[in-house]
C-alpha cells in the first residue's frame, strides 16, 4: 500500500449531514433504535434540498426527547421551556418576518403542555413549520401516560393500561386552521422529507405529525418487542391515504396507522392579515414592521 | 445612542401611569408587545395596539401570560425590544419565562400593575404583594433588576429605564407599579427625542467563528447577536457553557449561575437609585416605594410639624436591594419605619440590613386602598420614641 492509497484507506468519510449538525455535540443522547434521529435526518434533507438561505432558518425546540433537537441542528436553534416553542417561535418570527420558524418538539411538549398554544398559532396562521414526533408517551422522564397514548396502552403512569381518549393530532390541527397537515411514521423517511420540504415552503401554520419509535419505554412497557420490530410493524400496519378525513385518523394501540398528506390549503397568515388589514385602516399612517435597530 | 423620533410623543399630556408606561416604551423604542389582557394593567397594551401600527411595531395578544412571555424572549433573539405587561395572576403564570430570560440572558422588560392578592384578589384595586415573588419568583437561583415608579411622570421615565437596564445588563427588568399609580392621572412632560438617551443592544462584532454567545465581558456581561444573522448559535434553558451547549455538571453551574447572579450583585452600586427627602438630619428614616411613599409624605410632614426629624428613604430600583446605603443609614439613625402595601416584604430586607442597629417598625397593609397617613404618622411618633 502505497502513501495515498493509506491517506485514503484512513481517511474519515464526512458525514452526510455535517454541514447541518453540530458534530461537535455528537454522540447523542436519544436512545439506539429512537426515531427521533431518524426525524431528524428527514429534516435535513429536506433543508439540503431547500432553497431558502440557512442563515435564515430557525429551530426552536421545548422540552423533552424531541426537544433536544435544537441543540443538534447547526442553525440558529432555541431549546425553550415545556411547551412554549410555538410562543417562542412566534416571537421570533414576529420580530423578524424574513426568518423560517420550525417548531421541532415532542407529543408532550406541542399537544399536552403546550395545547393551548398549538391550536392558537394554528388558529392565527402564525407563518410556523411544527414538525411533531408522537412516541406516545413521555419518554424523558420515564414513559408516562401522554394526551397521545393509546386506549389500553401501559405506561408507567396507567399500570393496568391506559383509560383516557389520546388526541388525534391532525384532525386537531386541521379544525383550528392549519394550511398543511400531514402524518409519517419514522419509516417513511423520503416522503416525510418530501413533506417537510413542502411543508417548508408553504406560507402558514404546517403541521407534520411523525409517528415515532420508542423501544426503550413504550415499546418495551407493552411488550412490543425491539425498534426494529416497530419499524416492521409500520411497515405492515401503515396505509397511505392522502387527503383522509382527518376524523378518521385517531390511533388505536396496535391498529393500522393512516398516514399521508391530508391537509394542503391557502389561508392568509398571522403577518398577512396584521399588515393588510392594519393598512386599509390606517392608509399611509400605517408603517409596516420594522422598527429602529436596537 | 438617541431615541427614534418616530415614537416620541414630545409635549405636556394628561395621562395615566399605564398610558404613561406605554409612552415611554415607545419613546424606548420597544415595537414587539404580547399580552395577556388582565385588571389593572390592560390599559398599557391597549395603547400600545393603537401606537404601534403608526411606527412599525407589532401588538400580539397572546393566548396566556406563559405564552406572552415565551414570545418576548423570542421577539428578544429576533433583534426586537420588547416587552410585556400584567398583573399578579399573570405574574404568577409569567415567572416560568421570566427564568428562561435570566438563563439566556435576553433584554426584556416586564410590567407588573400590582393588584390585591393572593390569587385572584382585588382586580380592580391596588396592593403591593407581588416584591418578593419579583426578586425571587422563578425557580432556581438569578438576580433580577426591578423598578417602582409613584407617578406617571416616572412611569414613563422609569420604562426608558428598564429597557436600558435590561440591555446594559442583558435580564429582563420588572417595572412593579401598582393600580393607584396605573389609574392615576398627572401632568407627563415627554421630552424631545434627542434628550431621551437609550442604551444599546450589545451586539458582537467578532465574526462567527470567534463569537462565543456566552463568553462574558470584563463586566461579566456577553455580547450579543440576532437569529438570522449567520452565526449559528444554540440557546438553551439548560446549564450551559460559553458556547451555549448544555453542560450537565456543578462546575458548569458554578461558572454560568454565578456569573448571573454576580453581574447584578457585583454592580449594586451602579444600581443604586434612591430619592431622599429631608434626610439631612433625620433620626427617623421613612423606607417605602411607589403609591406608598406618596401617601407617607404627610405623614411625615405632620411629624415634622412636631418637630420630629424624619425623612423619606424613597427606593426607585428595588432589586438589587439598597442594601449598602440601609447598612449606612443604620449606622447614624434611630428608626426605619416601612410603609409598603403588604403584611412585610420589603420590610424584612430592611430588618436584615438594619442589623439591630435601629429599631424597624412596619406600617402593613393588606391592599386595596392606600395607607391612612395617620397610621403612618403614629409609627413615626412609636418610632421618634
Amino acid at each position: 500500500m502505497n502513501a495515498t492509497q493509506i491517506a485514503q484507506a484512513t481517511e474519515i468519510a464526512e458525514h452526510p449531514m455535517e454541514g447541518l449538525l453540530r458534530m461537535d455535540r455528537i454522540p447523542h443522547i436519544w436512545c439506539s433504535t429512537c426515531g427521533i434521529g431518524t426525524a431528524v435526518t428527514s429534516f435535513a434533507e429536506a433543508l439540503k434540498k431547500s432553497t431558502f438561505p440557512l442563515e435564515k432558518v430557525c429551530v426552536v425546540s421545548g422540552i423533552g426527547c424531541t426537544g433536544r433537537v435544537a441543540g443538534y441542528i447547526k442553525l440558529d436553534s432555541f431549546h425553550s421551556t415545556h411547551g412554549r416553542a410555538i410562543p417562542f417561535a412566534t416571537g421570533l418570527k414576529l420580530a423578524n418576518p424574513q426568518l423560517k420558524l420550525v417548531v421541532f418538539s415532542g407529543d408532550g411538549d406541542i399537544a399536552g403542555i403546550g395545547g393551548n398554544h398549538f391550536i392558537h398559532a394554528a388558529r392565527r396562521n402564525m407563518d410556523l413549520v411544527v414538525l411533531c414526533v408522537n412516541n406516545f408517551i413521555y419518554a424523558m422522564t420515564g414513559g408516562q401516560t401522554a394526551a397521545t397514548t393509546p386506549l389500553t396502552a401501559n405506561t408507567s403512569t396507567s399500570p393496568y393500561g391506559n383509560f383516557e381518549h389520546p388526541f388525534n393530532l391532525c384532525h386537531l390541527a386541521e379544525s383550528c386552521g392549519a394550511v398543511y397537515v400531514a402524518r409519517w411514521t419514522a419509516l417513511h423517511v423520503r416522503r416525510l422529507a418530501r413533506s417537510i420540504s413542502e411543508a417548508l415552503n408553504k406560507k402558514g401554520f404546517s403541521f407534520i405529525e411523525i409517528i415515532c419509535p420508542c423501544s426503550t419505554l413504550y415499546a418495551r412497557r407493552n411488550r412490543l418487542g425491539s425498534g426494529l420490530d416497530l419499524m416492521k410493524f409500520y411497515h405492515d400496519n401503515s396505509v397511505i391515504k392522502h387527503g383522509a378525513d382527518t376524523r378518521e385518523l385517531g390511533i388505536e394501540f396496535q391498529k393500522k396507522i393512516i398516514v399521508g398528506k391530508f391537509i394542503d390549503r391557502e389561508r392568509p397568515t398571522f403577518l398577512d392579515s396584521h399588515n393588510a388589514w392594519l393598512k386599509h385602516r390606517l392608509q399611509d399612517k400605517f408603517v409596516e414592521h420594522g422598527g429602529p435597530e436596537c | 445612542m438617541k431615541a427614534d423620533p418616530k415614537g416620541v410623543l414630545t409635549g405636556e399630556h394628561y395621562l395615566d401611569g399605564d398610558h404613561a408606561c406605554s409612552e415611554g416604551a415607545l419613546a424606548a423604542g420597544c415595537r414587539f408587545l404580547a399580552g395577556y389582557p388582565i385588571t389593572p394593567s390592560t390599559e398599557v397594551a391597549e395603547r400600545i395596539a393603537e401606537r404601534f401600527p403608526e411606527v412599525g411595531g407589532i401588538f400580539i395578544q397572546m393566548e396566556d401570560e406563559m405564552g406572552s412571555m415565551a414570545a418576548v424572549i423570542g421577539a428578544a433573539w429576533g433583534g426586537v425590544k420588547s416587552m410585556t405587561v400584567t398583573s399578579g395572576p399573570g405574574f404568577s403564570l409569567m415567572m416560568e419565562n421570566i427564568g428562561l430570560a435570566a438563563m439566556m440572558e435576553a433584554p426584556c422588560v416586564v410590567i407588573n400593575v400590582q393588584r390585591g392578592g393572593p390569587s385572584t384578589g382585588l382586580p380592580t384595586l391596588p396592593g403591593q404583594a407581588d416584591m418578593m415573588q419579583a426578586r425571587w419568583g422563578s425557580h432556581g437561583d438569578y438576580e433580577i433588576i426591578a423598578l417602582a415608579p409613584n407617578s406617571p411622570q416616572e412611569c414613563f421615565e422609569l420604562v426608558i429605564k428598564a429597557f436600558n437596564l435590561s440591555e446594559q445588563y442583558r435580564v429582563p427588568v420588572l417595572l412593579m407599579t401598582d393600580e393607584c399609580v396605573g389609574h392615576m392621572t398627572e401632568k407627563v412632560v415627554i421630552p424631545p427625542a434627542d434628550k431621551i438617551e437609550l442604551y444599546p443592544r450589545r451586539y458582537t462584532k467578532l465574526p462567527p467563528s470567534e463569537y462565543l454567545p456566552f463568553k462574558p465581558g470584563k463586566d461579566m456581561i456577553p455580547e450579543m447577536v440576532k437569529a438570522g444573522d449567520g452565526y449559528k448559535i444554540h440557546i438553551t434553558g439548560l446549564t450551559h457553557d460559553e458556547k451555549g451547549y448544555p453542560v450537565m455538571n456543578w462546575q458548569a453551574q458554578e461558572k454560568l449561575v454565578r456569573r448571573l447572579v454576580d453581574k447584578i450583585r457585583l454592580h449594586e452600586d451602579q444600581l443604586l437609585d434612591v430619592e431622599e427627602t429631608q434626610m439631612d438630619d433625620a433620626q427617623v428614616v421613612i423606607f417605602s416605594y411607589g403609591i406608598s411613599s406618596r401617601v407617607s409624605i404627610p405623614a411625615l410632614q405632620k411629624a415634622r410639624r412636631e418637630g420630629i426629624k424624619v425623612g423619606l428613604l424613597r427606593s426607585i430600583i428595588c432589586w438589587p436591594f439598597p442594601e449598602k446605603k440601609i447598612r449606612e443609614l443604620a449606622n447614624k439613625v434611630k428608626a426605619f419605619v416601612v410603609v409598603e402595601m403588604n403584611y412585610g416584604q420589603m420590610y424584612f430586607e430592611v430588618e436584615r440590613c438594619v442589623a439591630g442597629k435601629a429599631k424597624t417598625l412596619l406600617v402593613p397593609h393588606g391592599g386595596g386602598w392606600v395607607h391612612d397617613p395617620e397610621d403612618i404618622y403614629k409609627a413615626i411618633k412609636e418610632a421618634a420614641k
